[in-house]
């Protein structure tokens, strides 16, 4: 496992998750620590377990074991007594102070693009619409669509569905920023205005957990990778060792070369 | 064959159809009014709730859906008066019963709706940290009427067009109103040529209202 963030006290703290969907077991005993301003990228094969870890980061799912703390803070379940679910209200606070985006998008489809950013901050941060209004101009900006604050999602394409998506996540000022697979969906001429915007969110400090397929940029952008299979992690470490052909551990290697095949 | 068109004796007792538009649009507009607050109530509390209420709400609604609406407007008219100690006008009574039944309807509509909003917009907005009653106000709600235009412009129209059970406990709207002309004139064919145009007329303005609105929200999407 990683030994490089051990001392530095951890922003994310995973600790042996494990969580069942029925009969089938989805995390096995999931450990991981990801120190502010870290980039940490999941990879490894679908079904591996990687987006069911993102969605317990954030709680939109539960886990049945283990600890998962933001800041030292227990996402789910409350600190003390028994094990027990955080009420609504605490989950939709906890949820506040980590971004997440979606694959999907999943833009709010009656809303504009500003309206999307500017709906959380007006209700849950409580700014004025006007403050909200600026900071999603800025980002906008930020994003490079400015000139599109009053469009639409219906009217974007869909890397500019999904800065708008990463805009709406940022504004909020979260702790930790959760990308599941966001270029996944998207035409491949439009990963890279995607990833561009990722990459200066790196380079601002933001601290970052992704699940992606672009290895080109999990080798660029992260400062670690975790490989996932079965449910637990495999391989973890800086993506020179993780990528690197000759790896020891099989398993990656079936993956990295099946992957490499794939992408030619 | 002989029979001579002559809609001289409608046209002089016009107001009995005129007044009858107008209290039938009356009760269509406070029956749907109060259906879509039980429809919109009842449809969030079933998604959200667990068996018991489903099963009571289901129920509600296959009642309704599955007796003639005539026979509710004699239940609620003629029945229930003589169970429990209330005493109301006809068309109040019609009101009640058109309400309830359009309620039954609407929970339909909107219950699908909200069902068939995408999961993954629910998820952005938790994931921004809203609560579940911010969630249903401002993501579920606004995607929901979106989706649901279409069926609820085709179930007022529906509902206004029910309106013409009223006549059969004496409510004086228009199909009352035809039948009052026709017993006093004998003009059946052309009192009813008219009232037919008159449902045909208002049922057209009602619906490209409606469009109206739909393709406006529409665009907002």
């Amino acid at each position: 496992m990683s030994t490089s963030s051990t001392n530095i006290p951890a922003l994310l703290d995973v600790t042996d998750v494990s969580k069942s969907f029925g009969t089938v077991q989805v995390l096995r005993s999931v450990s991981l620590r990801v120190a502010r301003g870290e980039v940490v990228t999941v990879i490894g094969p679908s079904g591996s377990g990687k987006t069911t870890l993102l969605r317990c980061v954030n709680f939109l799912e539960s886990y049945d074991s283990g600890s998962i703390r933001i800041d030292g803070k227990e996402v789910g379940f409350r600190e003390t007594g028994a094990r027990q679910r955080r009420g609504e209200r605490d989950l939709a606070a906890m949820r506040a102070e980590t971004g997440m985006v979606f694959q999907s998008f999943n833009l709010f489809p009656h809303l504009t693009a500003a309206g999307n950013i500017m709906l959380g901050l007006t209700k849950v941060r409580g700014k004025s619409r006007a403050e909200a209004r600026t900071i999603a101009d800025h980002w906008l900006g930020r994003v490079g669509l400015a000139h599109k604050a009053d469009s639409l999602p219906a009217e974007l394409s869909g890397g500019q569905q999904q800065r708008v998506g990463i805009a709406r996540a940022v504004a909020m000022g979260p702790k930790i920023l959760l990308l599941d697979e966001i270029t996944s969906a998207l035409d491949p001429e439009l990963v890279g205005e995607v990833l561009e915007v990722v990459r200066s969110l790196a380079e601002d400090g933001m601290t970052m957990v992704m699940v992606t397929h672009e290895m080109a940029f999990a080798r660029d952008a992260s400062s670690r990778i975790i490989f996932m299979a079965d449910g637990g992690v495999s391989a973890a470490g800086p993506p020179s060792e993780i990528l690197a052909a000759d790896t020891d551990n099989e398993r990656l290697r079936t993956f990295l070369a099946r992957f490499r095949a794939s992408h030619f | 064959m002989g029979y001579a068109l002559n809609f001289n004796l409608i046209w002089r007792h016009f107001d009995k159809l005129w007044g009858g538009l107008l209290l039938s649009l009356e009760l269509a507009v406070i029956s749907i009014a109060i259906g879509i607050v039980i429809g919109l109530v009842l449809a969030v509390w079933y998604v959200s709730a667990g068996r018991i209420v489903r099963t009571i709400i289901a129920a509600y609604v296959e009642f309704i859906r599955n007796v003639p609406l005539i026979l509710l407007v004699y239940l609620v008219f003629y029945g229930l008066p003589t169970v429990v100690d209330i005493a109301y006008s006809a068309p109040t009574s019609f009101v009640v019963t058109l309400s309830l039944y359009s309620g039954a309807y609407l929970v339909e509509v909107f219950r699908s709706g909200l069902e068939a909003v995408p999961r993954g917009q629910l998820d952005a907005g938790k994931a921004i940290g809203l609560t579940p009653w911010q969630r249903l106000l401002n993501v579920r709600l606004p995607t929901m009427l979106r989706i649901t235009l279409p069926a609820l412009s085709n179930t007022f129209i529906s509902l206004f067009k029910d309106t013409s059970i009223a006549s059969v406990i004496s409510v004086p709207e228009l199909t009352y109103g035809a039948q009052w002309i026709n017993f006093n004139t004998f003009r059946i064919v052309e009192v009813y040529l008219v009232v037919t145009a008159m449902y045909l007329v208002t049922g057209y303005i009602l619906l490209f209202a409606l469009r109206l609105v739909e393709r406006r929200f529409r665009a907002a999407r």
